[in-house]
């Protein structure tokens, strides 16, 4: 079975320089799409992945991160839509970069699609009534 | 057939009332015919849910043992200053009212998370609020400093009264400036990267009485989840914008002025509010019951989203400079399409203005005329229409010498 899954790696500063996602293609044959990359000097690296690969073969993959120091999140939870405090105004639709929101043309409501996040943090503070979470 | 308000009322009191919200009135009508629809159809109901800044809240929180004469003092809910130029226990606190120590925009742009429309939010829902008090004492009024936990049911009065709510039209705001603009209409992507606009269209209370034939002084009202009157018209009320043939403006034109008793509404319909780079806000919802009283008030509730238009602004030069030139018109319809041509641009559109919730509020009042809740009122006088010759004017600045 094949798995794709969108994860968020946090790397102390010593392993900023090693060939992680090199490791992860080579080892585990695991396909990625770098979503996010920050790498700050002498500090921690922060890379949002998009991984695919067999489920055996990406556990495998997931184990060696956590050897290596590498925090690992998965992304979904990373940020959330507070359902009460959303007023359904539609101000957050041209402001996030993957199209995460879209309207239901029939209700007009606002469908946040968790999936297509990429934990960017743009629409946290330009949604009015701050219905957007993030969580770390 | 001409109906009155009494007339209707005594429906509504029957149950035999027919109502209908402002978007199923198009269809009904267009199926009926106007003269048969406005037969049939007692009452269209309206609704808008959107950020309104000139709102705020007067307080009478009770007199002090021994007392204190907040009038002329400093007065904080929350940290949030409130207005103390009243007597002496009589506050009033705005939407806009931000923390002393608030960053604001030093980095720009500022978040501006916490303001006068928090608190009120926060109030309605019933939680307590820290009040600190400062007063220079009087023989009176001899104390000098208060600090108390302050709940809304304890208030004498906690009264609604918002100066200019629910904008006949809007600007739709964009940017054609090199760099990103945080600005109320939000946030705008450099070279036409977006689109904003601000109105429920279809829906909005005065654009189904574009001629404020049936809404005036004493209009009962759907506010905050509860109920309320208009009080005025609006600050900027302007029934002379430019409209079109049928007589819809083309510019932001009437406005209402709203009070209603704070005690009896909802934090889900006044949601205090930020806007990045700009300041602290509400999102007010309020819900206009429009009379059917004869064929002509039917027909102007038909009005559909191809039929309204909106100018297209831009933010990063025209507005701040005051100039009034357009990048466009574009209607209501194209806006929810999702895009409009700008200047043969294709720009993406995102509203500020809750049509859903526009629409919730409509079926609401719907529901209380319905079952009998809610009647309509008499108004004692009408707002200000076209022949009025009320105009909105530009500050005329004169130099101070000395
Ligand atoms: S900007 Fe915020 S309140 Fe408005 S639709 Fe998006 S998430 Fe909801
Ligand atoms: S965090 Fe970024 S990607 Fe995720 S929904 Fe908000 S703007 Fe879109």
């Amino acid at each position: 079975m094949t798995v794709s899954k969108k994860i968020v790696l946090r790397f102390p500063k010593r392993m900023v320089d090693r060939p992680i996602v090199y490791r992860l293609v080579k080892d585990f044959e695991l396909e990625f799409n770098i979503l996010k990359a920050s790498i700050t000097p002498e500090q921690e690296g922060l890379l949002v992945l998009e991984l695919k690969g067999e489920q055996q073969e990406y556990d495998k993959g997931i184990k060696f991160l956590i050897k290596n120091g590498v925090e690992i999140q998965s992304l979904s939870q990373d940020v959330t839509r507070n359902e009460e405090r959303c007023t359904h105004c539609g101000a957050c639709i041209t402001v996030c970069p993957t199209g995460a929101f879209k309207i239901e043309p029939k209700t007009r409501l606002v469908i946040f699609e968790n999936e297509k996040c990429i934990a960017c943090g743009l629409c946290i503070p330009a949604c009015p009534p701050h219905a957007m979470e993030v969580h770390f | 057939m001409a109906k009155t308000i009494a007339e209707i009322n005594e429906k509504i009191k029957k149950g035999q009332a027919v109502v209908f919200n402002a978007e199923e009135i198009i269809d009904f009508a267009r199926n009926k015919g106007i003269k048969e629809a406005a037969k049939e159809v007692d009452v269209v109901t309206t609704g808008t849910f959107g950020i309104m800044c000139s709102s705020g809240a007067f307080f009478n929180i009770g007199h002090a043992k021994p007392r204190i004469k907040l009038g002329g003092g400093r007065t904080f809910f929350n940290d949030v200053p409130a207005y103390t130029g009243l007597a002496a226990v009589d506050l009033f606190l705005g939407a806009n009212a931000l923390p002393d120590d608030d960053p604001r925009n030093r980095i720009h742009p500022g978040e501006f998370n916490y303001g006068g429309g928090h608190v009120i939010e926060e109030l309605v829902a019933g939680k307590d609020v820290r009040l600190v008090a400062s007063a220079y004492g009087t023989d009176c009024y001899p104390r000098k400093k208060l600090e108390t936990w302050i709940n809304i049911k304890d208030m004498n009065q906690a009264t609604l009264f918002n100066i200019r709510n629910a904008y006949q039209n809007y600007n739709v705001a964009v940017n054609t400036s090199n760099k990103t603009i945080y600005t109320y209409m939000g946030v705008l992507k450099p070279k036409l990267g977006n689109a904003n606009y601000s109105s429920a269209g279809q829906l909005s209370p005065l654009f189904n009485d574009p001629f404020y034939k049936t809404v005036g002084i004493g209009t009962k009202i759907f506010l905050g989840g509860g109920t309320g009157y208009v009080a005025w018209h609006g600050t900027q009320h302007n029934p002379d914008a430019p409209r079109t043939e049928k007589g819809i403006p083309k510019d932001g034109a009437g406005t209402l002025a709203v009070i209603g008793d704070l005690k009896q509404m909802s934090p889900k319909w006044l949601v205090g509010t930020s806007v990045m780079g700009y300041g602290c806000s509400i999102t007010v919802g309020i819900g206009l019951p429009i009379p059917i009283l004869n064929e002509e008030i039917l027909e102007y509730t038909t009005i559909t989203d191809a039929d309204i238009y909106a100018p297209v602004i831009d933010y990063s030069d025209a507005f701040p400079n005051l100039r009034s030139d357009k990048m466009g018109e574009v209607t209501y319809a194209e806006l929810k399409s999702g895009k409009i041509k700008v200047k043969g641009q294709d720009v993406p559109t995102a509203s500020r203005s809750s049509y859903p919730k526009a629409l919730e509020i409509a079926n609401v009042l719907k529901e209380w005329i319905d079952k009998g809740k809610f009647l309509l009122t008499e108004p004692v006088e009408l707002l200000p229409g076209v022949e009025s010759g009320v105009k909105m004017k530009p500050l005329k600045e004169r130099p101070i010498e000395d």
